[in-house]
């Protein structure tokens, strides 16, 4: 049985574990805890060191979904997640514009610990406070390059175009590479 | 969609980046340590501003920019009671006293003053309305925000240089092994003194800020002067380990494609 994984990243509640709940085949098996910091308290649980959803392709092909802690102290859990990973997606609260720096520094991260393609998640674009992400898209610094889309992480449609974005990103990138 | 948020996440110089960027029509309400300021664009040039209960009409804006002298200043209150900036300065155009030229730069200097003190907040909150427009009385001028944005620029340039420099405040301090080096012979200012009273490889600098009562911006300014002096180093985390494997299995790139492919084709059908 081959496995391949990609990462689900971003910053504190961003929406990663329901992004990988929404797809996941499996029950996401989840490390989430209650939130002991005050500031922190926007929900009432947090990931702690990772969640894991699982897709199979085919008979000998499995993708793995993991999801880092958003909180910054569990950072120390990103590299290794990080290793091996097909690609990764950043999820963005739309609604909390002061997550946005954070989030541009943990794109920054992953993009140092693998040059892998990745996708940003502009996550909660039901939500009347959501920001336009062609404006978010100036807020975050991202080049027009980088591929910013608006996402529902409840919604099983949208979260599947994302990852079908992000491996159309891996193709291309195989196609342009050399032998 | 909505564009608002906090000016300790979201600096003045970004939003107005951002306004200039995507061309924005509308006004910027911003509520901070100064009051509620309001600053319309239109297409992503300023307009229009104004900040707190600041008289910001035509004659008081003359008078500022010393156009007009305290007796007609006086006067043109008083007759700006009954009539609009607009008319008004019509009137003064039509008569002589000014030229439309010198209506328009006053104006320009007057709003870009406004929009400069909001770089001095550091607090507060924002947002941006895409229908609010200014009063239809007064007189709306266009300023492109670029030489702003950069004023802007360089006021944070101090900060972005000594964050930088002194990346994190939680690594700690040690001196320099600079064997003949005398403290006692160095001319150090209070706060200077009060943070090397501290220094000790236990020690993270946001403690020492902390004990000493300095915010970040106080305690770096501290802290790179005692660097560029050489009396200080800052003791920096281990370097990060080696680059994690490669994702794809090292096979030919033709497999590699199958693979995403078969991904692809699965993802589809979910």
């Amino acid at each position: 049985m081959q496995t391949v994984k990609m990462v689900v990243t971003g910053p504190f509640s961003a929406g990663k574990t329901q992004f990988i709940r929404s797809v996941s085949e499996i029950d996401v098996v989840s490390t989430e805890r209650k939130i002991s910091a005050e500031a922190e308290k926007i929900k009432a649980t947090t990931t702690v060191a990772m969640d894991f959803g699982r897709i199979s392709i085919d008979d000998d092909l499995v993708l793995f979904l993991f999801g880092t802690p958003g909180q910054k102290r569990f950072d120390f859990m990103w590299e290794i997640l990080s290793e091996g990973m097909l690609g990764f997606v950043v999820i963005v609260d739309s609604t909390r514009p002061e997550t946005f720096r954070e989030a541009r520094s943990i794109l920054e991260t992953f993009r140092a610990y693998a040059p892998t393609p990745y996708i940003v998640a502009a996550n909660k674009q039901d939500l009347p406070d959501a920001w336009d992400v062609e404006d978010m898209r100036y807020a975050l610094r991202l080049d027009e390059k980088v591929k910013l889309l608006p996402c529902v992480a409840r919604d099983k449609e949208s979260v599947k175009n994302i990852l079908l974005e992000l491996l159309y990103a891996i193709l291309e990138e195989l196609e342009q590479s050399k032998d | 969609m909505a564009l608002k948020g906090n000016l300790r996440d979201f600096t003045i110089t970004q939003i107005l980046n951002l306004i200039n960027l995507a061309r924005k029509t509308g006004t910027l309400v911003v509520e901070g340590p100064g009051g509620v300021a309001q600053v319309v664009f239109r297409e992503g040039k300023l307009a229009y501003a104004q900040i707190g209960e600041e008289d910001n009409s035509l004659a008081a804006v003359l008078h500022r920019s010393k156009k007009i002298n305290p007796a007609q200043y006086r006067i043109l209150k008083e007759r700006a009671n009954q009539v609009s900036d607009k008319e008004l300065g019509l009137v003064l155009i039509n008569a002589g006293y000014i030229t439309q030229q010198e209506v328009i730069n006053a104006l320009q200097q007057y709003f870009s003053s406004v929009v400069r003190r909001l770089f001095t907040w550091a607090e507060g909150i924002f947002h941006f309305d895409n229908d609010a427009q200014p009063p239809p009385d007064r007189i709306s001028v266009k300023v492109s925000l670029e030489n702003l944005i950069i004023e802007g620029s360089r006021q944070l340039r101090e900060w972005a240089q000594l964050q930088e420099e002194i990346p994190s405040l939680d690594m700690a301090l040690k001196f320099a092994d600079r064997p003949g080096t005398n403290l006692k012979n160095i001319q150090l200012s209070v706060e200077e003194w009060r943070v090397v009273s501290y220094i000790h490889p236990k020690n993270s600098m946001r403690q020492i800020a902390q004990t000493t009562k300095m915010n970040d911006l106080e305690i770096r300014r501290v802290v790179y002067s005692l660097l560029q002096a050489g009396l200080v180093e800052i003791i920096r985390p281990a370097a990060p380990a080696a680059q994690p494997p490669v994702a794809l299995p090292m096979v030919n790139k033709t497999t590699q494609k199958s693979l995403v492919q078969r991904l692809i084709n699965r993802i589809r059908t979910l």
